[in-house]
């Protein structure tokens, strides 16, 4: 008796019994979650199975980065779909940071007219359903560009019709190897050369221009080597064929559309937390930097950024989340994501819906995670290092 | 000290859910069971639970016209409406007893496995898988229908054959992308899918040129064509490239309910075969007929059988006096003299030179 007497009143065991009392609840209430799946699935004769991602799936994908045609696995246009997904959401956050930084910035701007700008640019879009824009920016693309055979034209080369925009895509040739290798050398000189300047800029204080020269390296040596081996690249313009353009690259008015909708929504609230990032900087931080001379660019960029970054990346990364996860609402306007493929036609085609759902719910978290995962190393990484 | 509490949390967890699963797999207890019953309904006792209801649920499409569509006063109309009409006018004695549930045709089958409704009557294909592998009974078909493409005039084609290279808007969620990819594929022709959630937003998106051609069963291009402002200006291709017989599902398990749905279907095509329409029937079912199957039909001569459904001998003549024989139902939502003008096709009696053939009523 004291000895349960004494495990109860120690602070340290009580705490280890409740939360081990609180696991076996939830343990029991999800294991009654599957039993009654299973249940209810047994009394409608059905059975959960996998095999049907093995079989072909039947049906045709308008934008795949791996090669899928309809023989292929319902498995593989689950992955066509999941590349789909990623392919927007990087063209999404990448959008969306670019435009969000900047507005951020923009919106604490001394300039009156450009702050009110950026601020009536961002209580519009966040307050306005991310599906409504996805439609709009279809609608707008879809009903005011012409049709393929009225194509606006660029220079014979690239084409801009409501089926998307076709521009050339660059075929290599013999002779391409020496301007892959002239880029890498261009890089590792890059490389070293940065170092050499933040060496010499330590002990001198003297800055070279580093920026410039480093990007005039990378471009041409790469282009030297191009114009060397006798030009080994030629470019597939793409041609109006029938109904449609053929050839060249092509960005169908959906990815388009999902792209700035996704990007320019998330932007509005990237450029709220970015300038609580900059507003939570000390205002003194600002006073010294500029007392010692620097340009305002330079504040910016060498002082206040880096500080802002600490509080800017948690929320950031929440909002990279909610991009990749808003994605999925691509579905409205025809994109082949995901859940359009493997949660949308598969399962109609085989009728398993609790299987379909369970694989892009899993999918989703784990991408989410993967995101999470790297975001937080990467704010492990500029964190202030406590002494 | 952390780490032991992690790890004891971890062992409690497990343990709980192991404790848990062997709890109810190794007993299926009535708490199970009852659940069973309240969140997927078994098969027996469809009947029995409509008239305790006094109504007949039923699982339409979300707008289609002709099939499915809600009228000026916000009234469902249509010819799958008009079949869920017919089987509350057989059980219930009064055609208006349906409550709608409108589905897409991603969620029609989840709908009806998971008992929001009694019927799944939403212009549904008959395939073997969605028969077998997904536990559903069809018990007929209603309308013989065939995939279809739909161009405007304008772009000059005269022919499926002729759409290589072409964008195509497809209604998804569809047997229609299979269909697609087969006719594509075997006659050597590329093309570039644009697949849309609901009719009518592929709609608009082939108002709008983003597509070239529509593509879903004729019978929902003919319905859609009449809804634009310029029917004239587009056409239905002649190549139909699939067999789409449509029809009414019901759940596996209860064949009595199976079986009152099938002969609903029969008896107002054996209306239309016998000249019985929703005119004449009152009279017709007063008066001895020479023809008997007449008699049968209509209760006024014995029919075996119909108790053991469990209606009333004159559910026959409460389907065509409400709703009417196929003919009637067919003219009135899909006929010449409506928007969609289909013509009878193969959706007319075997006598004349259609598919439907029916079942000695005796």
């Amino acid at each position: 008796m004291t000895f349960l007497h004494n495990i109860w009143h120690n602070e340290k065991s009580r705490e280890i019994i409740i939360q081990i009392f609180v696991l076996l609840c939830i343990g029991w209430f999800l294991s009654w979650l599957i039993s009654n799946v299973d249940a209810n699935f047994k009394a409608l004769g059905k059975d959960i199975s996998f095999e049907f991602l093995f079989i072909p799936a039947g049906y045709d994908i308008n934008q795949y980065l791996i090669d899928y045609n309809n023989r292929d696995s319902h498995l593989r246009a689950g992955i066509v779909g999941l590349l789909n997904t990623g392919l927007v959401a990087v063209f999404g956050i990448i959008l969306a940071t670019i435009l969000g930084v900047t507005l951020g910035i923009i919106r604490l701007s001394k300039n009156w007219l450009a702050s009110r700008i950026a601020y009536w640019y961002i209580e519009f879009t966040r307050n306005v359903p991310i599906l409504l824009h996805i439609l709009l920016w279809h609608g707008i693309i879809i009903n005011t560009l012409p049709h393929s055979k009225n194509a606006i034209n660029i220079a014979d080369i690239s084409f801009l019709s409501n089926r998307g925009f076709y521009i050339p895509k660059p075929l290599t040739e013999n002779g391409i190897e020496l301007v892959y290798l002239l880029l890498v050398i261009g890089i590792i000189f890059s490389v070293l050369f940065f170092k050499h300047a933040k060496k010499k800029q330590d002990l001198t204080g003297l800055q070279l221009p580093v920026f410039w020269i480093n990007l005039s390296v990378i471009i041409s040596l790469p282009v030297i080597g191009f114009f060397v081996s006798g030009l080994p690249i030629s470019l597939e313009i793409p041609v109006l064929k029938g109904f449609n353009f053929k050839g060249g690259m092509h960005m169908s008015p959906e990815l388009a559309a999902l792209t700035f909708a996704l990007g320019i929504y998330t932007a509005a609230f990237i450029a709220e937390i970015v300038r609580a990032g900059i507003l939570a900087v000390d205002k003194g931080q600002r006073e010294a930097a500029e007392s010692i001379g620097l340009k305002p660019s330079k504040v910016m960029k060498l002082v206040i950024l880096p500080q802002a970054r600490r509080v800017i990346i948690p929320p950031l990364t929440s909002q990279y989340l909610n991009l990749t996860k808003n994605s999925s609402l691509a579905i409205a306007i025809g994109y082949m994501d995901l859940v359009a493929t493997l949660g949308g036609i598969s399962l109609n085609q085989t009728g398993r819906e609790m299987e379909t759902m369970v694989i892009v719910m899993l999918i989703y978290l784990s991408v989410s995670l993967s995101i999470s995962a790297f975001m937080n190393w990467y704010n492990n990484k500029v964190k202030l290092v406590g002494r | 000290m952390s780490n032991n509490v992690i790890i004891a949390a971890v062992v409690a967890g497990a343990v709980g859910i192991g404790a848990g699963y062997a709890l109810f797999s190794g007993q299926p207890t009535q708490t199970v069971e009852k659940e069973t019953v309240t969140s997927a309904p078994s098969g027996a006792g469809t009947l029995d639970e409509v008239r305790a209801r006094g109504s007949l649920n039923c699982i339409i499409n979300t707008g289609l016209a002709g099939f499915a569509a809600p009228d000026d006063k916000g009234k469902w109309t249509g010819f799958d409406v008009d079949f869920c009409r017919a089987v509350a006018a057989a059980t219930l004695g009064d055609a208006d007893k349906v409550n709608y549930t409108t589905a897409t045709g991603k969620t029609r089958f989840t709908k009806l496995a998971a008992g929001e409704g009694e019927i799944l009557s939403r212009n549904t294909t008959w395939t073997f898988s969605r028969d077998v592998d997904l536990s559903q009974t069809f018990v007929g078909v209603s309308y013989y229908d065939g995939q279809g493409f739909m161009v405007p005039k304008s772009l000059g084609v005269t022919s499926a054959k002729g759409l290589d290279g072409a964008s195509v808007c497809i209604q998804t969620g569809t047997t229609t992308e299979l269909n697609l990819a087969e006719f594509f594929a075997s006659n050597n022709m590329k093309y570039n899918p644009v697949p849309i959630e609901t009719n009518s937003e592929a709609q608009e998106l082939y108002k709008a040129g983003r597509c070239d051609v529509y593509t879903t069963d004729a019978s929902g291009l003919y319905a859609t064509m009449s809804s634009f402002d310029n029917p004239s200006d587009h056409m239905v291709l002649p190549e139909i490239v699939s067999k789409e017989p449509l029809g009414p599902v019901v759940r596996h398990g209860d064949d009595q309910w199976a079986d009152i749905v099938a002969w609903t279907l029969k008896a107002m095509m054996a209306g239309e075969e016998l000249n019985i329409t929703s005119s004449n029937v009152k009279s017709l079912a007063g008066k001895d007929n020479k023809n008997k199957e007449i008699n049968r039909l209509l209760g006024k001569d014995p029919l075996q059988g119909v108790s053991k459904l469990g209606l009333s001998p004159d559910w026959a003549v409460q389907v065509i006096s409400q709703v009417g024989n196929y003919a009637e139902v067919f003219e009135k939502n899909l006929g010449m003299s409506t928007p969609l003008k289909i013509a009878r096709g193969a959706n007319q009696l075997s006598r004349d030179g259609g598919l439907f053939y029916i079942p000695p009523i005796k």
